[in-house]
């Protein structure tokens, strides 16, 4: 084995993480090498000044309303879930109606109901194509039942 | 450590089941942990708390991804540094433009990534120097260090959390500990 080999054992030894095997191996290359023990007390030093840093603690209170602002984000966000699919099944109800009330309409023009006709009639073209695209990746999709 | 897992699995057992309280348990159990990966990560505690919350908030309405034998954490571990990382991305394109405009103006060097040293405790020269220094790591190199200095994970742990094998820890700690032994010799203008 080169030094480059012990390079990840280095940070093994450093870390404790090392089997009693290892740690021989490790403090043998280190004898015999000059120039990793010193890499080793570099890293050593900077181990020591890594650890030394701690970062503030925040007030108390942040933690007593952490749970209530987390259980307010998942309310709200439920909220706006349901008020989404609400208001698309409104809309697309309340834009039948009004055409269904303009197509009843006698005395509404043949061109405008062909017109609205036609229009509805595209929109549920490229809905099924959309639906038909999506459908088909979905069931090509390798990592579609891939749950962690 | 056994304890805490066979609890954390009934838990979001219980959850599953409809218990709110189950949930609320799980979150106050790691708000704490989850804070200071985001803080390591993001450097910024506004944001750190924000993100964090929003994790939870994701895990809640995702919970049915977790399969039932697997641990709580590790699957929100990937969830909150997702997020974290997205959220590093969208700053910098939108910091790229005024930072370029500074650049070329001042000749200032790239800032990292909002590590303030305000958020490290009893404040002294060199411990401002390291945090700095690990803004501005790579994601992946900051990640590692936030995961073994700040945590105090074990490469048992860590490799958990990242899915990778404890030799890929190793690895990329020794990468992540020299890039940021080089950021702290460049400051200083010689070894540590």
């Amino acid at each position: 084995m080169v030094c480059e080999d012990y390079k990840d054992l280095m940070m093994g030894y450093l870390d404790n993480e090392l089997t009693e095997e290892q740690r021989r191996t490790f403090e043998a290359h280190l004898a015999e090498h000059p120039e990793c023990a010193a890499e080793f007390e570099q890293f050593k030093k900077l181990k020591e000044m890594t650890d030394q840093v701690i970062l503030v603690e925040p007030e108390d209170k942040i933690w007593q309303q952490y749970w209530n602002n987390t259980y307010n984000r998942i309310e709200r966000g439920l909220g706006w879930i349901l008020f989404s699919v609400a208001a698309i099944c409104l809309l697309i109800y309340g834009g039948f109606k009004i055409i269904e009330g303009i197509i009843k309409d006698p005395m509404t023009g043949w061109l405008l109901k062909i017109g609205l006709l036609a229009l509805l009639a595209g929109l549920a073209i490229l809905f099924v194509s959309v639906l038909r695209e999506r459908l088909f990746f979905w069931k090509k999709d390798r990592y579609k039942d891939v749950r962690r | 450590m056994m304890r805490s897992q066979e609890d954390d699995i009934a838990l979001v057992e219980h959850f599953r089941r409809g218990s709110k309280d189950a949930f609320e348990q799980i979150v106050k159990r790691y708000m704490k942990q989850s804070y200071f990966i985001a803080l390591g990560l993001v450097g910024n505690h506004d944001d750190a708390l924000d993100l964090s919350q929003e994790a939870f908030y994701r895990a809640y309405t995702h919970i049915d991804l977790l399969n039932s034998n697997r641990k709580f954490y590790p699957w929100f571990y990937q969830i909150l540094r997702n997020l974290c990382f997205s959220h590093l991305r969208r700053n910098r394109v939108r910091q790229t433009v005024s930072l370029s405009d500074n650049q070329s103006r001042t000749g200032s060097s790239p800032t990292t990534d909002g590590f303030s040293p305000e958020l490290v405790s009893e404040r002294n020269e060199n411990k401002e120097a390291v945090w700095r220094a690990i803004g501005q790591l790579s994601q992946k190199h900051r990640e590692i260090i936030i995961l073994r200095h700040f945590q105090q994970l074990s490469y048992e742990d860590i490799a958990q959390y990242l899915h990778c094998t404890q030799g890929t820890v190793m690895s990329r700690l020794y990468h992540a500990r020299q890039k940021l032994r080089e950021l702290l010799e460049d400051k200083k203008g010689g070894q540590l």
